[in-house]
């Protein structure tokens, strides 16, 4: 087994990749293997008993959103006796950021990898305050569920059409040029996603009423292009897994209980280890006492590069690292310790236009003993209360730990 | 006494910070002794032997650092552990700054692209990965790390010689590599002199005196103590022989080493004498044949002489001896008999003990000339003396006696306490990374010592030789006239300090003995040359270097005004050695 031969092939694979957004669809009818009575969720697979407070929020409201409940205690019971299913977004080529939490008659965005022909999904961005991401589910929360279901996700779809598809690759490079790293800092790219698609929407058809709900989504929402980012990367990611001999991680996330990391060449084993609280900055009444452990799939876009890996190209949040711009370059600098190579593609000012560290190697992780940086939103512990603060996180060396061992045990 | 221990779980800091802050800390008021080391078993046992055992220190694991003080008061050990602790921690913020400091040789390249060696000073046990990834790289290194197993070093210098990259080391204490002084090495003057050298002391003090001399030096290339053993073949002098050869602004060629093994030798020997310029061989203890261009010398002192004549084409000399050996022994009441060596260099000790053993007959020692003068226990000097203070047996868990020299102080009081000794022996090593003052830290104990002596009705001689130059950074003339005020017999040299001994502690009764010196010759056929033409791209050039380890290397070098980065390095997989076993397997 020629490992370094296999991890230049998965490198290969992530730098041809071309991520298009090609349209918006409706879940069960888009994800593979969705059903009525299946909901997906961020992280490594998880039993009820096992979640955090705001992962089962996001599926109480997830359940009376489809109608299978209507109140916490329908939900809670519906569960109980077993009338649900949970599974990881990302056995269903899908992430979604936080509870990560996907059901049947959400519109999610479609990503068609145009290299290797892999598709990948992700939910709609609810923006800030309570969101069902947060595991928030008050009316308020599902009212604005159902007007993205209703009224936002039609209108981009049909932009989307009209746009031909939007270069998911070509956007990404160009809001790490203009101070976002595409996880926590995403104002600049959510700014070109809806200036693209802004022309294609106002010949939409829409009301005037209806064309200043969905501007004003994409003037509001600084986060509205995180979950085509975070598909784009899942789509990438994708098409380097499977790699017989690949020691690169193709996916890590977290389900508010667990950090889970998959490697290409280990097909779909997750190695597994409990989450920590991310050391962070808080909103004004809130500190570390609130926070849920990590939660989320929106470490894809570490996994392929970006976010916190481009650390060097988002001044404006330097205060996570320490405060200084040297220091976030720092932050990126010691990601190439980890990584297989770079991505030509994502050019990183601060540094030249070097390209982001690409490809974690878990041989590289142990050996350093460093493991990958993570930046992250951080969620309040109870449902429905939302997000508490942002900050960094690092996954638990247990996780690279094993899956090491079991490349030892496959090379032998 | 109270004592104030304390555990840091998962600390990692290298030993020379370790031992440094344990220096620092046992200045404090009121302290007895202080221990800062990794909590390994060997440190634990260490700690419990020195009744420095506290709570927790059993339960303690391998990455974990205990610090724990013993003072006269509970207050001051408190105060003495907590400002280890701080003497730790300052020296990672005083290095860190705000630059990102590269965590492996790579990024570290790739911070210094112009980068030619790399200088590895990490345990034993990790060093061979650190350099394997240097020359996989293709660049050149110095191995400073000792413990290293001798496979290792085979397989290095398999890799370096096949990638045409001169792989110094392990155990290689010493370079001068295109004026930058590498590991402990001396401020030499250019000129037209390249050494090789297996004895790092060796290769300094021959530098050294050809500076002395008026003369000056190319390159001083260092290739690890074991190099010319049968099992390494003497891979690494071979490729610095030939580099010195084709370099232009060699003319004279100096090899150093203690004796070599004879087959190894004897390759060398032809090697050197087929090379086209002269070549001087001090291979200290042993006799070697005069071949074509090649000469042997019996000492260091020797082997900078002829070097500097054949440099220079003048008789070149070291003023005659200042001291009047007979006025001195003289002196001596009749139970003074014994002549007692404390050295911190390996190799002027080794000198000494074979320039005085067909005189005064058997010289104990840590390292000695024959098994039978093995000196047990090491700690009691018996008869004639002679240790080397930075041999294995002083240096566990603690500085070697260049850069720390408490432990050859107390060793200094203890021998001048002996009314049977007459003489005592020392050198002191200047140059780059060694102790920024070691006769300052001297003298006082050797004028207290022979005024006690006095009092009690002996007269106790000390002398000894400082090796290095006027142009280091506590210059040579300076350390001289400091010895020379607290009483010490100084002679130019380290042959001469031993010559000077002898001839006092021979006038105290003479104990010849018929010692067969080792002769060394040529080989009949020659050995082919590698490839090196990457050796002379690095002699070349100034160097500029990536250092792996000891701080205090980078900082040598910072100094000097070579280019240089520091890999800020932490033990693979945590020094886990089923990871290391897992990844060996999965990087192949």
């Amino acid at each position: 087994m020629d490992i370094n031969a296999a991890n230049q092939e998965a490198m290969g694979r992530v730098l041809t990749a071309q991520p298009v957004l090609v349209g918006v669809g409706r879940a069960l009818d888009l994800i593979p293997g969705m059903s009525l009575d299946l909901i997906l969720h961020a992280g490594p697979p998880i039993t009820w008993e096992r979640m955090s407070g705001p992962l089962r929020g996001a599926i109480i409201g997830g359940l009376i959103l489809e109608g299978r409940a209507g109140t916490e205690a329908e939900a809670t019971a519906l569960v109980e006796r077993g009338g649900v299913r949970f599974e990881p977004c990302h056995h269903h080529a899908a992430v979604g950021p936080m509870a990560g939490v996907t059901t049947a008659s959400m519109p999610v965005y479609v990503i068609e990898n145009r290299a290797a022909g892999n598709r990948a999904y992700s939910n709609f961005n609810e923006g800030y305050g309570k969101v069902l991401r947060y595991g928030a589910y008050s009316e308020d929360v599902l009212a604005r569920l159902r007007w993205i279901n209703g009224t936002l996700a039609p209108a981009v779809g049909d932009a989307l059409q009209r746009a031909g598809g939007l270069d998911m690759k070509a956007m990404i490079a160009q809001q790490l040029t203009m101070g976002d790293e595409g996880h926590n800092r995403n104002r600049a790219g959510s700014a070109i996603f809806g200036r693209l698609l802004a022309p294609h929407l106002a010949r939409g058809g829409l009301s005037p009423e209806v064309l200043e709900q969905v501007l004003r989504y994409f003037a509001d929402n600084d986060l509205a292009v995180l979950n085509p980012v975070m598909a784009a990367c899942k789509a990438t990611m994708d098409a380097a897994h499977g790699i017989a001999g690949s020691t690169v991680v193709t996916c890590m996330a977290r389900n508010g209980t667990d950090f889970g990391i998959r490697v290409s060449g280990l097909g779909d084993r997750w190695f597994t280890a409990l989450a920590t609280v991310p050391v962070g900055l808080y909103f004004p009444g809130f500190s570390a006492a609130d926070a849920n452990p990590d939660i989320g799939d929106s470490t894809i876009t570490e996994t392929a590069g970006i976010g916190a890996f481009a650390m060097a190209a988002a001044p404006a949040i330097v205060k996570f690292v320490g405060g200084t711009p040297a220091e976030a370059a720092a932050a990126t600098l010691e990601m190439y310790e980890i990584t297989v190579g770079e991505n030509p593609a994502f050019g990183l000012p601060p540094l030249d236009f070097r390209g982001t560290p690409t490809g974690i190697d878990i041989r590289k992780v142990v050996r350093t003993g460093i493991t990958p940086r993570v930046n992250t939103g951080i969620a309040h512990r109870m449902p429905g209360i939302g997000q508490v603060g942002a900050g960094l996180v690092r996954p638990p060396m247990a996780c690279f730990e094993q899956a090491l061992e079991a490349m030892a045990d496959l090379a032998t | 006494m109270p004592i104030q221990g304390e555990i840091h779980r998962s600390t990692y800091y290298d030993s020379v910070a370790l031992m440094l802050a344990q220096r620092e800390a046992r200045d404090q008021p009121g302290v007895e002794d202080v221990g800062v080391v990794m909590a390994t078993d060997a440190n634990k046992e260490i700690l419990r032997a020195g009744g420095l055992e506290f709570p927790g220190l059993a339960g303690a694991r391998a990455d974990d650092l205990a610090i724990v003080a013993r003072a006269a008061s509970e207050e001051e050990a408190r105060a003495a552990a907590a400002f280890a602790m701080q003497v730790l921690t300052r020296r990672r913020v005083s290095t860190a700054g705000d630059a990102y400091r590269p965590k492996t040789v790579a990024s570290a390249a790739r911070a210094l692209p112009e980068a030619t060696i790399v200088l590895i000073s990490v345990p034993g046990r990790f060093a061979h990965s650190v350099a394997r990834e240097a020359l996989d790289a293709g660049l050149h290194v110095l191995l400073f790390s000792d413990n290293v197993p001798i496979e290792h070093e085979i397989a290095l210098k398999a890799r370096g010689r096949e990638q045409g990259l001169l792989m110094m080391g392990p155990d290689c204490g010493t370079a001068i590599i295109g004026g930058a002084a590498l590991g402990f090495a001396n401020q030499v003057r250019a000129g037209r002199i390249g050494l090789v050298g297996a004895a790092g002391t060796g290769l300094q003090e021959v530098a050294s005196l050809i500076h002395r001399l008026g003369g000056g030096i190319t390159h001083a290339i260092g290739t690890g103590g074991r190099d010319l053993s049968s099992a390494v073949g003497g891979v690494t002098m071979l490729a610095g022989l030939r580099a010195l050869e084709l370099d232009p602004g060699t003319e004279v060629i100096v090899l150093v080493s203690k004796p070599p093994a004879p087959e190894v030798a004897g390759r060398i020997l032809a090697a050197a004498a087929a090379c086209g310029k002269p070549v001087v061989a001090a291979f200290v203890g042993a006799t070697v044949e005069p071949t074509g261009q090649v000469q042997g010398a019996t000492t260091l002192e020797e082997a900078a002489i002829r070097a500097v004549q054949l440099a220079c084409g003048t008789e070149a000399a070291l003023p005659p001896m200042r001291s009047l050996p007979e006025q001195e022994a003289g002196r001596l009441s009749t139970d003074q008999r014994y002549l007692r060596g404390l050295y911190s260099g390996g190799t002027l000790c080794y000198e000494a003990l074979v320039l005085l053993r067909p005189h005064l007959g058997a010289i104990y020692s840590n390292s000695p000339a024959d098994p039978s003068e093995a000196l047990e226990p090491v700690t009691r000097s018996r008869e004639h003396t002679v240790i080397d203070m930075g041999g294995d047996e002083f240096t566990q868990g603690r500085l070697h006696p260049m850069l720390d020299p408490t432990l050859r102080l107390a060793r200094l009081r203890q021998e001048a306490a002996d009314p049977e000794t007459a003489i005592v022996l020392l050198d002191v090593v200047l140059g780059y990374a060694a102790h920024p003052d070691p006769a300052g830290a001297l003298a006082p104990v050797i004028r207290e010592v022979r005024e006690q002596a006095s009092r009690e009705g002996r007269h106790l001689i000390v002398a000894g030789s400082v090796c290095g130059t006027d142009d280091d950074p506590q210059n040579a003339g300076a350390q001289r006239a400091v010895l020379v005020e607290a009483g010490v017999l100084v002679e130019e040299s380290n042959a001469r300090a031993v010559h000077l001994a002898r001839l006092i502690a021979t006038r105290q009764g003479k104990r010849e003995v018929r010692s067969m010196r080792k002769v060394v010759a040529a080989a009949a056929a020659t050995t082919a040359w590698p490839e090196v033409g990457r050796v002379s791209a690095l002699l070349g050039a100034r160097p500029a270097v990536i250092n792996v380890g000891l701080d205090l290397f980078a900082e040598s070098l910072q100094a000097q005004g070579v280019p240089v980065v520091s890999v800020d390095w932490q033990p693979p997989a945590g020094g886990k050695q089923h990871l290391l076993d897992l990844l060996d397997k999965l990087e192949g």
